[in-house]
């Protein structure tokens, strides 16, 4: 129809579907104006997902989660206790000479995450295990650590949700986590005092 | 589309036809659930359950809205916020029974809808996509539902929330970062809390829009049938109203009837005792178990206890617990019988009931109960058939198989003969 606006230029001039008039001019200046429009949206559109995905990662308040200091002073050989760290178990354990001698004696290549009990303590202080309370296949807390709980069949810590067995140095022995339990950033503050993180 | 014997509306009223040159709904109506829409004759009970679904999604939509009123997502208070809806808001105890059986109640539904399809192959063509939806519906309920399962914030809300979380951890490299990124913390806490209430909310509204995509594309051959074999003539077929709303109405007083018993006299029966003790970050239960309507799939992830090639355990199970179910996917090339129904599929009718079905109950068995021996090889052994039956048996089977004579029609199913079978032997 003649009225249709989108079809034909005010002095009557027939226009393609690209909407140029056949004297060529105009192409470049809509192509242009098309191009920079879609762009404007697009880098936007992505900007946008910025703030809208990463609003979902922990929040300031979290992050500063302060480090903890724990004194051990009362811990004695063959016992452990569980305090917090980052709102998760860490299970600080006093190892007796017998189970570090027991996590001396494995064979670290027979292992799924090869380590010494060396290199999962402090120089001097092999007897201070000190490592997260959660267990690496789904994440529950591992029992071993409490009064009277069991320890399982390699003396360290055992998993009950999905039954993973740990060592004296709470290396995976057993079932389906994949690692050894994490060992946190630690220092001694004096002999009787760590200060985890 | 529709069949060209199916009514036509023909609004009588002024105000109706006035109504219908301007907003057609009502004509949209007859034609999707109405007189206009014609059905198979001669489907069976099985195949009233999709609209039993639809009935348990609004029941949980009302309930939920309901009980979003009373309570408080936030990880201080929110066990504090159930218990005052259990006790102190007027009827509050019937909304929580109410929801929280209504999940249950719609799994064992859906469960029973989506074995229907194995049985009666209603994932074959032309139907691909709608079964293709129902999966994706499914894969929303199971996020709404474990979702929802925190919400009361007791033991097993957090430990089943660390779990589920921490499969993400299993992805190689990125794994721990977008964990921590779901949870918005080390652990889940209050940005977890908050975030799974704010989608426990948005998704079965997803899941709505999904339900009318999937009905949509089931109205355009329409459904299937215990025959498997396509509507011919109109007298193959009945329309849904008033017929086969009749029909889903009285299924659905039976079902409400089941349901109400089991939220009014058996409450806490499919529920966990221990999570009705504040959530604890620092002791695990003794046993931590999903839902019941997970435990099939819990029972896969916790089968693989040993690292399969190079892909560790975890991964491992991770892997196939999500395969479970994405194997659904690609059912309809999977199974390449032309013969829809398993009542004409003598060999798959055999693995069905004593394969599938069998190995199913005993992955959920194997899911409720302890990660221990003889559980653990139990689970290996179900999820080993699980698996073998889709990508292995289905293939074969239908490839080897000879099925039993189909009837010529639904009417010659149905009477024992039909006028047009002369004309089709004949032709
Ligand atoms: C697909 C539909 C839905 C499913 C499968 C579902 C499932 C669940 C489950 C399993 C629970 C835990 C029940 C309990 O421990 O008592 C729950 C709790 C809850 N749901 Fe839903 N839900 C659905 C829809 C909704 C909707 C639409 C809303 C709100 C708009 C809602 C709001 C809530 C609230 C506030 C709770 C926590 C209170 C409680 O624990 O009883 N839900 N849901
Ligand atoms: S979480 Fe410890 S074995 Fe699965």
């Amino acid at each position: 129809m003649a009225q249709d606006a989108g079809l034909a230029t005010p002095d009557g001039a027939p226009v393609n579907q690209a909407g140029a008039t056949e004297t060529g001019e105009g192409v470049r200046r809509r192509d242009f104006i098309n191009i920079a429009a879609v762009a404007a949206a697009g880098v936007g559109g992505l900007a946008t997902l910025v703030p809208l995905i990463s609003q979902m990662a922990p929040s300031a308040d979290v992050l500063a989660e302060s480090s903890t200091e724990v004194d051990i002073s009362a811990i004695k050989p063959g016992q452990a206790i569980k305090a917090m760290y980052r709102k998760q178990p860490l299970f600080i354990r006093n190892l007796t000479a017998a189970e570090v001698a027991a996590a001396g004696k494995v064979d670290v290549s027979s292992l799924r995450d090869p380590q010494t009990l060396e290199q999962r303590t402090k120089e001097g202080k092999a007897n201070w295990l000190i490592t997260m309370g959660v267990c690496t296949h789904l994440g529950c807390v591992p029992l071993g650590a409490g009064e009277g709980e069991v320890k399982g069949e390699f003396g360290g810590y055992f998993c009950p949700c999905h039954g993973s067995v740990y060592d004296t140095a709470a290396r995976i022995r057993k079932g389906p986590a994949p690692k050894n339990l994490e060992v946190p950033e630690y220092v001694f503050n004096s002999d009787t005092v760590v200060k985890i993180g | 589309m529709s069949f060209p014997w199916a009514n036509e509306y023909k609004p009588s009223h002024p105000f109706m036809q006035w109504m219908d040159s301007r907003l057609p709904l009502p004509r949209f109506v007859y034609n999707a659930v109405g007189a206009g829409y014609p059905v198979p004759r001669n489907i069976n009970y099985w195949w009233n359950f999709g609209f039993l679904a639809l009935i348990c999604l609004g029941l949980q939509i009302v309930t939920g809205i309901v009980l979003a009123m009373h309570y408080a997502a936030n990880a201080g208070i929110a066990f504090d916020s159930v218990e005052h809806i259990m006790r102190d808001v007027n009827w509050g105890w019937l909304m929580r029974y109410a929801h929280g059986n209504g999940a249950s109640a719609f799994f064992v539904v859906i469960y029973i809808h989506i074995f229907r399809g194995f049985y009666f192959g209603s994932y074959k063509p032309p139907r691909e996509m709608v079964w293709l939806l129902g999966v994706a519906i499914f894969l929303l309920m199971m996020a709404t539902a474990f979702m929802g399962y925190v919400l009361p914030w007791g033991q097993m809300s957090f430990w089943g929330a660390k779990v589920i979380t921490g499969l993400f951890g299993a992805i190689p490299l990125v794994g721990e970062p977008i964990q921590q990124w779901l949870l918005g913390g080390f652990a889940p806490d209050n940005a977890a809390l908050n975030r799974f209430f704010s989608l426990h909310y948005l998704l079965p509204f997803v899941i709505v829009a999904v339900v009318v995509l999937h009905i949509w594309a089931l109205h355009i051959p329409g459904s299937t049938n215990p025959t498997g074999v396509e509507v011919k003539t109109e007298s193959d077929t009945l329309p849904f109203f008033p017929y086969f709303i009749a029909k889903d109405g009285w299924a659905a007083l039976a079902f409400l009837m089941i349901y109400c018993a089991v939220v009014f006299f058996a409450p806490n029966m499919l529920g966990h005792p221990d999570n009705y003790i504040p959530a604890n970050s620092m002791s695990t239960p003794a046993l931590i178990v999903p839902e019941w309507y997970f435990w099939p799939f819990y029972a896969i992830l916790r089968s693989f206890t040993f690292d399969f090639f190079f892909i560790p355990a975890k991964l491992m199970g991770v892997l196939a617990m999500f395969g479970s179910i994405l194997v659904w996917f690609f059912l309809p090339w999977l199974d390449k019988s032309p013969v829809r129904s398993g009542n004409y599929r003598p060999l798959f009718r055999k693995f069905f009931w004593f394969g599938l079905i069998p190995s199913v109950l005993l992955l959920g068995y194997c899911g409720g109960s302890h990660a221990a021996e003889p559980y653990l090889m139990l689970s290996q052994i179900g999820s080993f058939y699980y698996f073998a039956h889709f990508l292995i048996i289905l293939p074969i089977i239908s490839s080897i198989e000879r099925p039993d004579p189909l009837p010529f029609s639904i009417t010659e199913s149905v009477l024992g003969h039909d006028g047009n079978a002369a004309l089709g032997a004949a032709a």
